[in-house]
């Protein structure tokens, strides 16, 4: 440790002094508590670490303590803006570890609230990346109304608007109700709309345009050197998207494009949410003329008493933040041996200094909210 | 997605570096994930070949993990190409024992994503990734002494007094509370 | 290329078509509008959940469903229920429970206590005005508080306490029925008996 932002101070010499600010934990442009130690030269990066762990809980103990079953209300706690996804990610891993199959109206359903919930999660971050440039107000407003009414589709469902706890293994936990899939069908068709409108009130606003543009790039190669994953990787021009690559559910039904941004800034990863969006409302739009009557939950599989066979297995989503991956280890028993969260909003910061270096610090934040953390993934 | 066998990747790097350590450990499991357990010694060597031959281009680390055995520790690599969208291999190297002799070779040099992946596993299991440029804890504090997913790891138990139903845990806050006098232990004082 | 701040000028003209809009849409139809809390409820969705309570059918003391087999006790995630078997006068367990626990300061509102229930009897209920001023106390729900009546269950969850109820009168029946087929069979079996011990008399 030789950073100590307490004990250093401007060096004296005028006008040429390293400032060392400790930004965070406690800022609403952090998103959540999240610290980084930041050294400047008058207002310009020259080095930055993120400190972690202000909302650590130790996730992966609890677990172990818990069945297997038991651990899925703690996943939707894990990204507490897509609580669904990240029942699915552990769902799945679950059910490749025991080799489960999944009927497929369960498969659709799953693809109908992870899509809604990656839609939730884009119109979050384009409110929230306005607010991190100091426009609190009408975008976030905007964005956090389209959100509620999608959470109001989740609470009919599952009962509950974040802590849903709907998936389980081989399926879900409860069949769509009487008349939903109408009204969610129903609400999708007012969606392109509410991009329209964001899209009026943003992309072409030159403030916006000078505060992304040019600023963060990260080209591809390092991006994926760094394991970024998810939007923040395919803005760096990668064409990767694990929906696709490993064609899990019913996705390679399902026809639809993979945006990617061409430089790599904080606009293209602002734009590639607004173009998935879109691509999302295309998925959902196929869902609702696909899906099948059936069951939705494999009735070979106990849940209570759920026992996997020996063995581990590392399986991952596309999640709305990058790749959700969960390595689980079994030895044949009620509780896991190992359970391990991939979070994608940790490992999407791996390269936040690489990205900030030579920045500005008013730049920090809004890369920062580029990069779309939930600070309950980070720190587990 | 392509069909990557460890099998293949075993063949490849034996052919290319026939004096490397490297077994393969089959995986029970329906998800046939078998893994490579490659020599703490070769390890980097290994894994500076995995990412550039030409067949593999494992060029995307996505996950780090640590796991805690009986008599040694473990670092599980699963490694993905995006070049060839090919993937996972499950990559394994394995401490000596789980007290003294911790060490394995970091491969944050070869994939950055193993940063802060391999501080975890350091701060939560103990295991010491040397080369790492910065292996500080992630998550707990500087001062924090104990490494907690180890199996054998003793949690505290000056949680706050809590009149949880269940007898046990009151017994022990109880304990605890006597034997140091905290004023936490009088909930209504 | 367009005009230096046009961009901002469009985006000006969205919020002043929401700022006035909100003043014409009553209907709430496309712009949500603040619930005025205390003064409007909100109409709850009928799967709405938050924290357990104990299903009882007429007597709450008799008609408890509760066997106090501590299957939910086991599986809550995070081990908020606790339960003590009630005894009889002699000391034998009986199975119903002395003291059903249920701190609600550490529930989650999972619901897997419901699901994993073999008996039907701990369900959600959707009451979401619990704040206490004494931490320590009230948030633990001791059995009394729990035991709500099947037709409370009826009137806040209809579809799923008559499936409920469809489910517990179809396991009656087949009971009944099963009874009564083995009361048959040992009717049939008493008569063959009756007729095995009358049949040896003319050989006799």
């Amino acid at each position: 440790m030789s950073f100590h932002p307490h004990t250093s101070s401007f060096n004296g010499v005028q006008g040429a002094g390293a400032l060392d600010v400790s930004l965070g934990p406690q800022h609403p442009s952090t998103h959540g508590v999240f610290r980084m130690n930041v050294r400047m030269e008058g207002e310009t990066i020259t080095k930055l670490q993120p400190v972690f762990g202000y909302l650590h809980r130790n996730h992966e103990k609890i677990a172990e303590a818990n069945s297997w079953l038991g651990s899925m209300p703690y996943t939707d706690r894990l990204d507490y803006i897509c609580p669904i996804t990240n029942n699915w990610a552990y769902a799945r891993a679950v059910e490749q570890l025991a080799g489960i199959e999944v009927p497929e109206r369960a498969e659709y359903i799953r693809v109908i609230v992870g899509e809604l919930t990656r839609l939730q999660n884009h119109t979050v971050f384009l409110g929230f990346i306005l607010a991190d440039m100091g426009a609190w107000g009408s975008a976030l407003m905007y964005a956090f109304r389209e959100r509620e009414k999608i959470l109001d589709l989740f609470e009919w469902l599952t009962g509950a608007r974040m802590m849903v706890n709907y998936m389980r293994f081989g399926g879900v936990r409860c069949d769509l109700p009487v008349g939903w899939l109408e009204k969610a069908r129903a609400y999708v068709e007012t969606y392109p709309a509410f991009l329209d409108e964001m899209e009026r009130l943003l992309t072409g606003n030159e403030i916006l345009l000078a505060r992304l543009q040019g600023v963060g790039i990260l080209s591809g190669e390092r991006a994926i050197n760094g394991g970024l994953s998810g939007p923040v990787l395919r803005a760096s021009g990668v064409d990767y998207d694990i929906r696709k690559v490993d064609a899990y559910g019913v996705y390679p039904r399902l026809s639809f494009r993979i945006p990617r941004g061409t430089v790599g800034d904080c606009y293209d990863r602002f734009m590639i949410r607004l173009l998935e969006a879109r691509e999302s409302i295309r998925i959902l739009q196929q869902a609702f003329a696909q899906i099948p009557a059936g069951p939705t939950l494999n009735p070979a599989v106990k849940q209570r008493g759920f026992k996997p066979p020996a063995g581990e297995a590392y399986g991952r989503i596309e999640g709305p933040k990058g790749e959700l991956g969960f390595h689980l280890i079994s030895q044949g028993g009620e509780k896991p041996y190992r359970y391990h969260v991939r979070p994608p909003s940790l490992i999407n910061l791996t390269l936040l200094e690489e990205m900030c270096l030579g920045t500005k610090i008013a730049d920090v934040m809004v890369i920062l909210g580029s990069i779309d953390i939930v600070l309950g993934e980070v720190d587990r | 997605m392509t069909a990557l066998t460890p099998e293949f990747v075993l063949a490849r790097i034996q052919a290319a570096l026939p004096e490397a350590r490297v077994e393969l450990v089959p995986n029970p499991s329906p998800s046939g994930q078998h893994a490579l357990v490659v020599d703490r010694r070769d390890a980097l060597q290994v894994a500076q070949f995995l990412k550039n031959d030409p067949e593999l281009l494992l060029d995307y680390a996505t996950n780090v993990s640590g796991v805690d055995y009986a008599d040694h520790l473990e670092a599980v690599y699963h490694l993905f190409s995006i070049a060839k969208r090919q993937g996972p291999i499950t990559l394994k190297t394995r401490t000596g024992d789980r007290a003294k002799d911790v060490t394995v070779p970091s491969l944050t040099p070869v994939w950055k994503s193993a940063d802060f992946q391999e501080r975890e596993a350091f701060d939560l299991f103990g295991i010491r990734f040397e080369g790492h440029p910065d292996l500080r804890r992630l998550l707990m504090w500087e001062e924090f002494a104990d490494h907690p997913l180890r199996k054998d790891y003793i949690a505290p138990d000056d949680y706050e007094y809590e009149p949880t139903p269940h007898g046990a845990i009151v017994a022990k806050s109880q304990a605890h509370f006597s034997s140091v006098a905290h004023p936490a232990s009088s909930p209504n004082a | 290329m367009n005009l230096p701040g046009s961009g901002i000028l469009k985006g000006m003209a969205v919020t002043a078509v929401n700022f006035i809009g909100s003043f014409f849409d009553r209907a709430h139809a496309k712009r949500l509008i603040t619930e005025q809390y205390p003064e409007e409820r909100p109409i709850l969705v009928e799967t709405s959940r938050s924290f357990p309570f104990l299903v009882f059918d007429g007597d709450p003391e008799k008609g408890i469903r509760c066997t106090a087999c501590k299957i939910c006790e086991k599986e809550c995630p995070p081990q908020c229920i606790s339960i003590v078997k009630a005894k009889d006068a002699n000391g034998k367990p009986i199975l119903r429970p002395q003291i059903f626990d249920i701190d609600i300061s550490v529930c989650m509102g999972c619901q897997i206590c419901v699901e994993v229930c073999p008996f039907e009897s701990i369900r959600m209920d959707n009451i979401y005005e619990v704040s206490a001023y004494d931490r320590f106390g009230t948030l633990v729900l001791h059995k009394d508080q729990l035991l709500k009546s099947n037709e409370y269950y009826r009137q806040i969850h209809p579809t799923e306490a008559a499936q409920t109820d469809a489910r517990i009168e179809a396991v009656r029946v087949k009971k009944a029925a099963a009874k009564a087929a083995s009361a048959k069979a040992a009717a049939a079996k008493a008569a063959a008996a009756q007729a095995a011990q009358t049949q040896p008399e003319p050989a006799a």
